[in-house]
């Protein structure tokens, strides 16, 4: 345990689970004490969702050093897959957890494959190519799921790309519905399952980083050509790196699915992905609690704002850029370690004593 | 030691950040006793306490223009009952952004922690589909001014629609073209990523099958992310000799293509939906070029009818001059339908909302509303309007009915 707790990356990751675990169990406890209020309650879900998301992308942006744009494009794949999935599976596993479960791997593997498909090409180049590349990606997939009919009639399933709308035998029924997206999606997220998704995604990141991959991602990272020069593929690392982001992103992107009752196609645009972009730089590249901390803080703060009425999006861009400012100005940053620094010494001075 | 400080600290800031959230919220659940313990608002008389509405709406980003359009409308609504005595209303609008899953739930959510009774929203198709599931949980009545896919009524029993549903509209559309227009050549430009337009589209491409109509272009889409240049769409349709073309979208969408087509010296007969009206409120737009213009719209911001002029001249002091649109003369009709609705069942400030749910829709299977988009409107059992469609030729920059 002592040896545990003085290797640095041990222990940070300790700290890392340790505030999942106690933010659960203090936000169970009070939903069982009815401390919670409808708002409050449905922020659960989506807040596992996006600590994923950021987490998932950290690993690309902060670890391996690319940037992506299409990050909502995986979740919308995720998500859309994963309510087929869920809504096929509906006779075949009555049970509600195990068919969750289903639909997140599924959706998870969907957009695993796609990331791998986007890979193979783009990987190999230098430069900014895969953020081009994964911009354009997160907007084919909106305009063709925009345009995807899926659904059951007596006859079976059917899909289809269309322009116009499909048309069902008797007793049709529509699972994604074009521009409507999808509807009638029957609710099978738990905030449960989010934690559960939570502490999977900080597995998979954190165990990846602190391996023999991790270690050669990062230095593919900081220095290809001496990666290269000592004998790592470079393009294998780079392709691990993402096809992983891509399979968290689409589980997290079953989940967000599957708790609300309808998901338009439009939800998985850029914004969405600069959003969750915005949660990884303000966490901090390569900082996983930073990450998790940050989606938490900046998915409640437009929300927590609501008695603003109009202004509270121009306040929340406010609070962004005053953020950033305050975590990369050099004077800021100085200004702050000073400050810290005179009120751990008071903690320190304290333990001194009472140590020696 | 200090690690186990350090973590203490952090877990704990976790915690009350929640907690901080929370707090705000955390009122009376809206599904029990919403007026048990909400302040008395109504007036000093000591009468019941107001009926808590709510709007959700998009009140920022791309689409608020509607939601705005909405509020407006139904706060006027609201202080001319409220300065009336008797039953008053508490008014509250969320912005959901047109969002079409966690961002409308939130909106809603946060309604819901208020204390709201009634929905009065949500104004965007895909918001309603989110917002509309969670209001057949909660037994929430719920009356949109202006989600129009069909699916939003079909949700579930307590939801009702004020605007006409979109296949519906693009079945008029056509009834409307082969009795004006039998002979003509059709082209259809539309928003293939929006509910709205892509929903009239199929209504109306299923009518004119089985009219007969002629249809030549049928696929000039575009989506909302490349609608700043239309000059595409209208080529299509000019090159395939359409002297009719059907524009089944936004104002703000098809100023472009008049522009543009007036540019190319392309002058068919224009045909838009309920969505057209406004065009003669662009800023920057010649009217002259919406001459001919033919759209069908429930709603005259010219009309001389006394309660039209009263509500248009209100919006226009309380918006900086801004003539009101469909999306407002539909809110300010909701708010009313409501009012009568909780007039006549009896219902206040202190009723359950599942409560006053179950009133409304009794209310709502009989009852007959005349307002600013139509007289005698009545609902079905699926919570869809009927009302007479109302067809608008743009003559002298005015709408006059079509002959």
């Amino acid at each position: 345990m002592k040896k545990l707790l003085n290797n640095k990356a041990a222990r940070t990751n300790l700290i890392t689970y340790l505030v999942v675990v106690l933010a659960f169990l203090a936000m169970q406890l009070m939903n069982s004490a009815g401390m919670l209020g409808s708002s409050m309650k449905g922020f659960l879900v989506p807040i596992c969702v996006y600590i994923s998301l950021a987490v998932s992308l950290n690993l690309l942006v902060g670890i391996c050093g690319e940037l992506s744009l299409g990050h909502a494009g995986f979740m919308g794949i995720g998500a859309f897959s994963g309510i087929l999935i869920a809504a096929l599976l509906k006779n075949t596993i009555p049970n509600d957890f195990l068919r969750l479960l289903c639909a997140m791997l599924g959706g998870g593997v969907f957009a695993g494959v796609v990331g791998f498909v986007i890979g193979v090409p783009v990987l190999r180049l230098r430069g900014d190519y895969l953020a081009i590349v994964t911009l354009a990606f997160g907007e084919i997939m909106k305009n063709i799921v925009g345009n995807l009919y899926a659904g059951t009639d007596a006859e079976g399933f059917h899909i289809a790309i269309s322009t116009s709308r499909m048309p069902l035998g008797e007793g049709g029924k529509y699972i994604i519905n074009g521009p409507l997206g999808a509807t009638g999606i029957q609710k099978l997220a738990t905030f449960s399952m989010g934690f559960l998704l939570v502490l999977f995604t900080l597995f998979v990141v954190l165990n990846l980083i602190n391996s023999k991959e991790g270690r050669a991602i990062k230095a593919v990272r900081d220095n290809r050509i001496a990666a290269e020069s000592v004998g790592i593929n470079v393009t294998a690392f780079r392709m691990k790196a993402f096809v992983v982001s891509a399979f968290l992103a689409g589980m997290a992107g079953a989940l967000f699915g599957l708790n609300y009752s309808s998901v338009t196609a439009t939800k998985f645009n850029f914004n969405t992905s600069i959003n969750i972009l915005v949660f990884v730089v303000l966490g901090g590249m390569g900082n996983i609690l930073g990450s998790v901390i940050s989606a938490t803080v900046l998915y409640i703060l437009p929300e927590a704002m609501r008695s603003l009425q109009d202004y509270r999006m121009i306040l929340y861009a406010i609070v962004l850029i005053v953020v950033m400012l305050c975590t990369w100005s050099p004077k800021v940053k100085e200004y702050l370690s000073v400050a810290a620094d005179k009120a751990l010494g008071i903690f320190r001075k304290k333990e001194v004593g009472t140590n020696e | 030691m200090k690690k186990m400080i350090a973590l203490a600290l952090a877990a704990m800031m976790v915690v009350s950040m929640f907690a901080g959230c929370g707090g705000s919220s955390t009122g009376t659940p809206a599904t029990e006793a919403p007026a048990a313990n909400a302040p008395a608002a109504a007036p000093a008389e000591g009468a019941a306490p107001a009926i808590k509405i709510g709007l959700s709406g998009p009140m920022t980003g791309g689409a608020s223009e509607y939601g705005l359009a909405v509020r407006g409308g139904m706060e006027i609504a609201v202080a001319e009952i409220n300065a009336k005595g008797g039953l008053q209303i508490e008014f509250k609008s969320e912005d959901d952004q047109a969002d079409g899953s966690d961002l409308a739930v939130s909106s809603y959510n946060s309604l819901k922690d208020w204390g709201m009774q009634i929905l009065a929203g949500a104004v965007t198709t895909g918001s309603a589909l989110a917002i509309a599931a969670e209001t057949v949980n909660d037994q929430i009545f719920m009356l949109t001014p202006s989600a129009s896919a069909e699916d939003v009524a079909n949700t579930g029993a307590n939801v009702y629609q004020m605007c006409f549903t979109d296949p519906n509209q693009g079945a008029s559309a056509a009834e409307l073209m082969k009795a004006k227009w039998p002979d003509a050549t059709i082209g259809v430009i539309y928003d293939s990523s929006d509910a709205y337009s892509a929903g009239i589209r199929d209504g109306f491409l299923a009518k004119a099958k089985e009219l007969g109509l002629n249809v030549a272009v049928d696929n000039a889409a575009f989506t909302a992310d490349n609608k700043a240049d239309l000059s595409a769409q209208v080529t299509m349709c000019k090159d395939a000799g359409c002297d009719l073309v059907f524009l089944p979208f936004y104002y703000t969408e098809a100023a472009q293509v008049l522009t543009y087509a007036n540019t190319v010296g392309y002058a068919p007969t224009f045909f838009g939906c309920d969505g057209m009206d406004g065009i003669l409120n662009v800023e920057g737009f010649d009217t002259a070029l919406a001459e001919g213009l033919v759209l069908m719209t429930p709603f005259d911001a010219s009309a001389t009818d006394e309660a039209t002029v009263a509500f248009v001249e209100q919006f226009k002091a309380n918006n900086g001059g801004k003539v009101p649109n469909q999306f407002a003369a539909d809110g300010y009709d909701v708010i009313y339908a409501l009012y009568n609705a909780c007039v006549a069942a009896g219902v206040d400030g202190n009723t359950p909302a599942a409560d006053v749910c179950a009133a409304l829709q009794e209310q709502f299977a009989t009852m007959k509303v005349d307002g600013l988009t139509g007289s005698g409107m009545t609902w079905d059992e699926n919570g869809m309007i009927s009302k007479a469609p109302a067809a608008m030729v743009v003559t002298n920059g005015v709408y006059v009915p079509v002959a």
